[in-house]
C-alpha cells in the first residue's frame, strides 16, 4: 500500500459532457487523491469511457473544470495533457499494430525526449543518444511488464492479455504521474488478470496514482482504494469498496430495483 | 517495422554512379542518361510523397502546385531580377514552405477524401495561375531563357554532370528521409496512420507532425521543380497540371508507399515507361496508367516493393 496524503492529484468539478441530445455526463464531481488507486464502475453506457476520454482531452467538456495538480486541462489538446503527466490505456486495445513492441514503447517515450526534425534527419550526434536513452528506457519498461522476450514482435501478434499489458506499458513510457486503465482486465482470462491486477499494484507502488474502469468486480474489490459509480452519466455513490458493495443505489444499478 | 539496411543503400548508390558510363557503352541505351535525368527530378518528390501518404496515411493530389511553384520562383527571379540560381532555388524552397504550411494547417484538419479533395483543389488553382498570370509567368506559352547551374565556376552544362547533380540530391533527400523514418519521428508518423488518438494520448501532437511532414514534402517539390527549370531551361504549365499530381500517385502506388524503396522504383518505371516504352500506345498512354493503378490496387497493395514479403510468404508454404 502506497502513502495516501491528504493532496488531491485531480479535481472533477461540474462537468458535462452531451452527445447529441443525450447527456453522457452531467454534474459529475470527485477528487481523486495523490496516490491512490480509484475505481470507475457502473453499467454500460454509464458514461465511464467517455469520462476518461474528457480527461485525457479526446475533446473537451461542455460544462466543468478539471484541475490536474491544481491547475486546469479540460481546455488542453490531448498531447498537452500526456506532457503534463496523464496516460491512459484503451479499452479496445489502441497498438500500434505496424509497429514492433519495442517501437511501441517508445513511442511512449516520445513525451519525456524527443528530437528534432533536423536532427533526427541528419542523424547527428544528439538524435543517436536521444534514440538509444529511449531504447533503454522502453527495455527497462518491457522488463518490469513481463514482455522482455518480445521486443521484436509485431504489435498485432501478441496475444490480448500481453497486448493489454503493452498499452500499459507504452502509458508508462509517458513517465505519468496520473494513470487512467480503461477495462485493464476485459477479456482475460482468470491468470491473465491476476497478472494484470498484480501489475496495477505494482504501478501504484511506484507512487503513480491510478484511476481504473473496471468490469470484474473482484479486480475491483481487491486494489481499490475508493470507488466511484455512475450510472446514466451521473455519480450515484462513492466510497470504500466495503461500502460500495452494500449501498443499496448500487445494487440497484445494477440488478434493477425491485417493481 | 522494414529496417532500411545500409547495403541496398550502397549497392544502389554503385549503380547510379556507374550507369552513365554503362550507357555511354551501349549505343541502344545511351540516351537513358537523360531519362535518368528525370528520374531523379520525380525521385525528389516521390520521397517526400511517400513519406507523407506511406508512413503518415495523408493524401495528396496537388503536388504538381509545389513541383511548379519551385519551377517558377527559379524561373522568374532568375530571368527577370538576374538573381544567383542557387539562392534563387532557396528562395523557391522557403516560398513552397510557406505556401505549404498555409494550405496543410486548415487541410489537414481534414480526413480522408476530404484532404485530398482540398489538395486536389490547390492543385487546380495553382495551375490556373501559371496559365493566367501572363505577365509573370508567360501564360501558356511558359518562360525561356532560364539559366543552366554552375558551382565555383563548374557548368553542370551537360546531361552527365547535370545526372549527377540530381542524383546526389536525390541521395540527401533519401538519406535524409531514411534517418527520419528510423528516428522517433518516423515512429510518431506511423503512431499517427495506426492510430490517431493513442498517438495523441502518448504526447504525439498530432497536427504539428502533419503539417511538418506536408511542408517537407513541398520542400522537396519544389526543389525539383527548381532543378527541372534550370535543366531544361524552359518551362510551360501543362508540366504542373493535374495529370501530374496523378502521374506521382501511381508512380508511389506501383513502387509502394509504405517502403521508401517504392519512392525510387515507381518514379523510375513509370518515368521509362513515359518516355519511352509506352511511345507506342500514343494518346491511349493514359488507359495504360489507368489499368496499373488498377491492377496494383487489386493485387499489389503494398506496390512493387511489398513482392518480397509476398514471395517469402509462397516460399514458407
Amino acid at each position: 500500500m502506497t502513502v495516501v496524503n491528504g493532496e488531491n492529484i485531480l479535481e472533477v468539478q461540474g462537468v458535462a459532457v452531451v452527445f447529441g441530445g443525450l447527456m453522457a455526463l452531467s454534474n459529475l464531481s470527485f477528487q481523486v487523491k495523490k496516490g491512490m488507486i480509484k475505481a470507475v464502475i457502473g453499467p454500460n453506457g454509464a458514461g465511464k469511457t467517455t469520462l476518461f476520454n474528457v480527461i485525457t482531452g479526446s475533446f473537451p467538456p461542455l460544462k466543468g473544470s478539471i484541475r490536474f495538480k491544481g491547475r486546469s486541462i479540460e481546455h488542453l489538446k490531448a498531447h498537452k495533457i500526456a506532457d503534463r503527466g496523464v496516460s491512459r490505456t484503451f479499452q479496445t486495445v489502441e497498438l500500434f499494430g505496424n509497429m514492433t513492441v519495442l517501437e511501441n514503447v517508445m513511442l511512449g517515450c516520445h513525451t519525456r525526449v524527443r528530437a528534432s526534425f533536423l536532427s533526427s534527419g541528419l542523424y547527428l550526434p544528439g538524435a543517436r543518444r536521444k534514440e538509444e536513452e529511449m531504447r533503454e528506457r522502453a527495455v527497462k519498461i518491457l522488463k518490469f511488464i513481463g514482455l522482455a522476450d518480445k521486443f521484436e514482435e509485431s504489435a498485432d501478434n501478441l496475444p490480448l492479455g500481453e497486448q493489454k499489458m503493452l498499452e500499459i506499458g507504452r502509458a508508462l513510457a509517458t513517465e505519468p504521474e496520473l494513470i487512467c486503465l480503461d477495462e485493464p482486465a476485459a477479456g482475460l482470462n482468470e491468470t491473465e488478470t491476476y497478472v494484470a491486477s498484480s501489475l496495477i499494484k505494482a504501478i501504484n507502488a511506484r507512487g503513480i496514482t491510478v484511476l481504473l474502469v473496471e468490469h470484474d468486480m473482484k479486480v475491483i474489490m481487491n486494489i481499490s482504494d475508493e470507488i466511484v459509480v455512475l450510472n446514466y452519466g451521473q455519480k450515484i455513490a462513492e466510497g470504500t469498496p466495503e461500502a460500495i458493495r452494500d449501498n443499496p443505489r448500487v445494487i440497484e444499478a445494477y440488478l434493477g430495483s425491485e417493481a | 517495422m522494414i529496417r532500411i539496411g545500409k547495403l541496398p543503400i550502397a549497392v544502389f548508390a554503385l549503380c547510379i554512379i556507374i550507369f552513365p558510363w554503362l550507357a555511354r557503352q551501349i549505343t541502344a541505351i545511351s540516351h537513358y542518361t537523360d531519362i535518368m535525368v528525370f528520374v531523379g527530378i520525380y525521385c525528389l518528390i516521390t520521397i517526400g510523397l511517400s513519406l507523407l501518404m506511406g508512413y503518415a496515411g495523408q493524401i495528396s493530389i496537388g503536388h504538381a502546385a509545389f513541383y511548379g511553384i519551385g519551377a517558377y520562383v527559379s524561373a522568374i527571379l532568375t530571368t527577370r531580377y538576374g538573381l544567383n540560381p542557387w539562392f534563387c532555388m532557396f528562395i523557391a524552397v522557403l516560398i513552397t514552405g510557406g505556401i505549404a504550411f498555409l494550405v496543410g494547417a486548415p487541410s489537414l484538419k481534414l480526413k480522408g477524401h476530404y484532404l485530398a479533395m482540398a489538395t486536389l483543389a490547390f492543385g487546380v488553382i495553382v495551375y490556373i495561375i501559371f496559365n493566367e498570370e501572363a505577365a509573370w509567368t508567360g501564360g501558356p506559352d511558359g518562360m525561356s531563357g532560364i539559366p543552366g547551374l554552375s558551382l565555383f565556376g563548374f557548368e553542370f552544362d551537360s546531361i552527365e554532370r547535370y545526372y549527377y547533380l540530381v542524383w546526389g540530391f536525390v541521395f540527401s533527400a533519401f538519406i535524409f528521409t531514411v534517418n527520419l523514418i528510423q528516428s522517433g519521428t518516423g515512429r510518431a508518423l506511423r503512431a499517427i496512420h495506426a492510430s490517431e488518438p493513442a498517438a495523441n494520448a502518448m504526447g504525439v501532437d498530432i497536427s504539428r507532425f502533419k503539417i511538418l511532414v506536408f511542408v517537407y514534402s513541398a520542400i522537396l517539390a519544389s526543389l525539383a521543380g527548381s532543378i527541372y527549370a534550370h535543366y531544361l531551361n524552359f518551362i510551360n504549365p501543362s508540366t504542373f497540371d493535374l495529370f501530374f499530381s496523378i502521374k506521382l500517385l501511381i508512380m508511389i502506388a506501383l513502387g509502394g508507399m509504405y517502403n521508401i524503396w517504392g519512392a525510387i522504383i515507381g518514379a523510375g518505371l513509370i518515368t521509362f515507361l513515359s518516355y519511352e516504352w509506352l511511345h507506342y500506345f500514343k494518346e491511349f498512354e493514359v488507359i495504360v496508367y489507368g489499368a496499373i493503378l488498377l491492377l496494383v490496387t487489386i493485387f499489389l497493395p503494398k506496390g512493387l516493393a511489398g513482392v518480397p514479403e509476398i514471395a517469402k510468404g509462397w516460399f514458407r508454404r
